[in-house]
């Protein structure tokens, strides 16, 4: 196996606060390849938002990260000064986060804002950061880009700026680029645009991508492996077609059940019950066992780590060569399809 | 005769739609204030938001329409609801123009049977109430509880029926989670016993567990009190899995109307195609998706004759210049010339090409 883009290593995040520590993100262990989409899914919570920023630096005070490491191509990043990390992020790490908006300065043209950073980072003159930034924004789709370009963002619809965030992030060639919900806040058929240039661009530019999404048909589309994250762990992760038609931990095979499908006619949709416990009430032992369907003793006491599970891991004890049996298999009732 | 006029009365009344729509058109002034247009002699600009929709939602059924933002979808919910007054159209329930409704109490006891459920379970709760008081307050504006205990008593059946505990009254929306708290909601609408509700997108919030906890719930209530919906979503995979009928709207206007089941066998409309091939593939059959170019245009400034026509790849000459009627065609409704005349293959005989 070659040496991993990126490498995560038991990273765990806590947010102090007045009364007590939470703890976000907890023992979060993987590797992302060069040029490899991870997709990162998960609900509300989950913590995986949490991970994509503590990835670039970007976790907001009093977060920290107290535990773990972050290799980025062999070299450790997590304990970088602000100013080396900076020159970091944008240069080698790109990121697209889910509001256009937001990410983009309304004072300033996107030419402008193409141009700083390409010079932040690359050694360019204005005038050839500026024909690269047109040729970008033509890249990602922006008609008439030589006049576009000294437009700002307000003057962009949803969908433009998006594509504009994305030409940022790419700008300066970064090896890897974090997406955080960036086809959330767009509209069905403008979000089927962006997975596909994303996807496009990336495989152009051999670029590696950590997409962060509650869609598990976004990541169906652009990833080739999946981590599925619960109360701030991953509880799988696995080629994408393994973790979707083969899942093997219970939280994701009901995951996959609860999402309707065109055409199928059930009369109810396989739920889970319950919701994901906050973060200051994580239950003990496997954070998922109240609403498991198959937990047993083990899984209210000890905590599961990944375990190699068929073609993906899991953390659940049901594949503990222990308690290996041929029915230990995680199936949703009726839900969770074989082969 | 005489005999038979109870049944044959009944009868009439079971065969008129619950809600019925026509031509309803809603315009909002966006012009610039007063002075600027004196300066500026800016002319006053209104936008349609909706534009002349008509459908009737039968008793017990389920309406749907989808769209993307802007389409108008929520307007006619606001509408329906009487947030909004239609700047022409009318709606009528249980057959009875409410535009023709003067009297307020026989107003008050037509509005006491359709509620409405909103997107953001965050932003609908007042979070100075408790729990109790939010799910009674239609009662004690509508006059249905004869005294504080039957108020409470009724508040906590509610509670029960949304799968919530009749404890929960005590608590305040910010202990609850969002899709608790669209329960909460979903009792607060059910308190009056109404036979419509309106839903604004109340699961788009939600996570997807608890989207399919929310639409279960949704069926179980239509089933026992045999509600009627209608169910404004832009997710297509949600709309096909609650509704009976589904309306697809577009800059304000229905482009195709018909049956779920048909709707989703065999799409008419260019734009429904566009929808349904957007929808990521979760199975990965790796079916080929129908690239969808451009997007939503100003609805200021809509495009002369069809208005999906500078993104549709079948658009000719007619489309730029005709605005096409909605039409009947094989058991569903479709606005698009080439369908209606025949140009535009339909997706059977795509495949079987």
């Amino acid at each position: 196996m070659t040496v991993p883009l990126l490498e995560v290593r038991n990273l765990r995040v806590e947010f102090p606060s007045r009364r007590r520590t939470l703890t976000a993100i907890d023992g979060v262990s993987f590797e992302i390849a060069p040029g490899e989409v991870l997709g990162v899914v998960g609900e509300s919570g989950a913590g995986k938002s949490v991970t994509g920023a503590a990835i670039i630096g970007l976790i907001e005070p009093p977060g920290r990260i107290t535990a773990g490491e972050v290799l980025l191509e062999g070299e450790r990043i997590d304990d970088l000064p602000p100013e080396r990390m900076r020159r970091i992020r944008g240069r080698r790490i790109g990121a697209i986060f889910q509001d256009p908006l937001t990410s983009l300065n309304p004072l300033y043209t996107i030419g402008e804002q193409l141009v700083e950073t390409m010079r932040t980072h690359l050694a360019l003159d204005a005038a050839a950061a500026r024909a690269r930034a047109i040729e970008l924004l033509g890249e990602v789709g922006i008609p008439a880009p030589e006049r576009r370009i000294d437009h700002y963002p307000h003057q962009f619809s949803g969908g433009m700026r998006q594509r504009v965030v994305i030409a940022l992030a790419l700008c300066a060639n970064p090896r890897l680029v974090i997406a955080d919900e960036p086809t959330t806040a767009l509209d069905v058929s403008i979000q089927a645009q962006i997975i596909t240039l994303l996807k496009r661009l990336c495989r152009e530019h051999g670029t590696a991508v950590m997409l962060v999404t509650h869609d598990m048909g976004v990541i169906a589309e652009t990833a080739d492996r999946v981590a599925v994250m619960y109360a701030g762990r991953i509880v799988e992760i696995g080629p994408v077609q393994a973790v979707i038609h083969d899942p093997q931990h219970p939280y994701t095979a009901g995951l996959m059940g609860s999402i309707p499908a065109v055409g199928e006619e059930l009369e109810r949709l396989p739920q889970i019950e319950g919701s994901m416990p906050r973060l200051d009430a994580i239950p003990r032992g496997c954070a998922f066992h109240p609403r498991c369907p198959r937990a047993f003793d083990r899984c209210r006491v000890e905590r599961p780590e990944l375990l190699a599970a068929n073609r993906t891991r899991a953390a659940c004890w049901l594949h503990a060569p222990e308690s290996a049996s041929p029915r230990a298999r995680p199936g949703w009732s009726e839900g969770a399809v074989h082969g | 005769m005489a005999r038979s006029a109870p049944a044959s009365a009944a009868e009439a009344r079971a065969k008129v739609p619950l809600v019925e729509v026509r031509n309803l058109t809603r315009d909002f002034d966006v012009s610039r204030p007063w002075l600027n247009r004196m300066i500026e002699r800016a002319p006053r600009q209104v936008l349609r938001a909706v534009d002349d929709v008509s459908f009737a939602i039968e008793r017990g059924a389920t309406l749907a329409l989808v769209g993307e933002s802007g389409c108008g979808k929520s307007t006619v919910a606001r509408l329906i609801c009487g947030l909004y007054a239609p700047t022409s159209g009318s709606i009528l329930f249980d057959g009875v123009d409410l535009a023709s409704v003067r009297d307020r109490g026989q107003m008050l006891r037509l509005r006491r049977r359709f509620q409405m459920i909103f997107q953001d379970p965050y932003a609908s709760l007042n979070p100075r109430w408790r729990v109790r008081d939010i799910v009674a307050e239609p009662l004690r504006s509508h006059g249905l509880a004869r005294d504080e205990r039957a108020l409470s008593a009724r508040a906590g059946e509610l509670l029960a029926q949304v799968g919530l505990a009749p404890g929960d009254g005590e608590r305040y929306p910010h202990e609850f989670s969002g899709g608790q708290r669209q329960r909460v909601s979903i009792a607060r609408a059910l308190s009056s016993n109404p036979e419509f509700l309106v839903c604004d997108e109340p699961t788009s919030a939600l996570d997807v567990s608890v989207q399919a906890q929310i639409l279960n719930l949704m069926k179980d209530l239509q089933r026992q009190h045999g509600l009627t919906y209608l169910f404004i979503s832009h997710n297509l995979a949600v709309v096909s899995h609650i509704s009976t009928t589904v309306g697809v709207m577009y800059l304000g206007r229905i482009v195709e109307i018909a049956p779920t089941r048909t709707l989703f066998a065999r799409p008419l409309h260019p734009y429904t195609r566009m929808l349904e091939s957007a929808i990521p593939d979760i199975e990965m059959s790796g079916k080929p998706r129908t690239p969808v170019a451009g997007e939503v245009p100003n609805p200021l400034d809509p495009p002369a004759g069809c208005a999906f026509h500078p993104r549709c790849p079948y658009a000719r000459g007619k489309c730029r210049v005709e605005r096409p009627l909605l039409e009947p065609f094989e058991g569903a409704k479709v606005a698009c010339h080439g369908v209606v005349e025949g140009w535009i293959a339909l997706e059977r005989a795509v495949e079987t090409a």
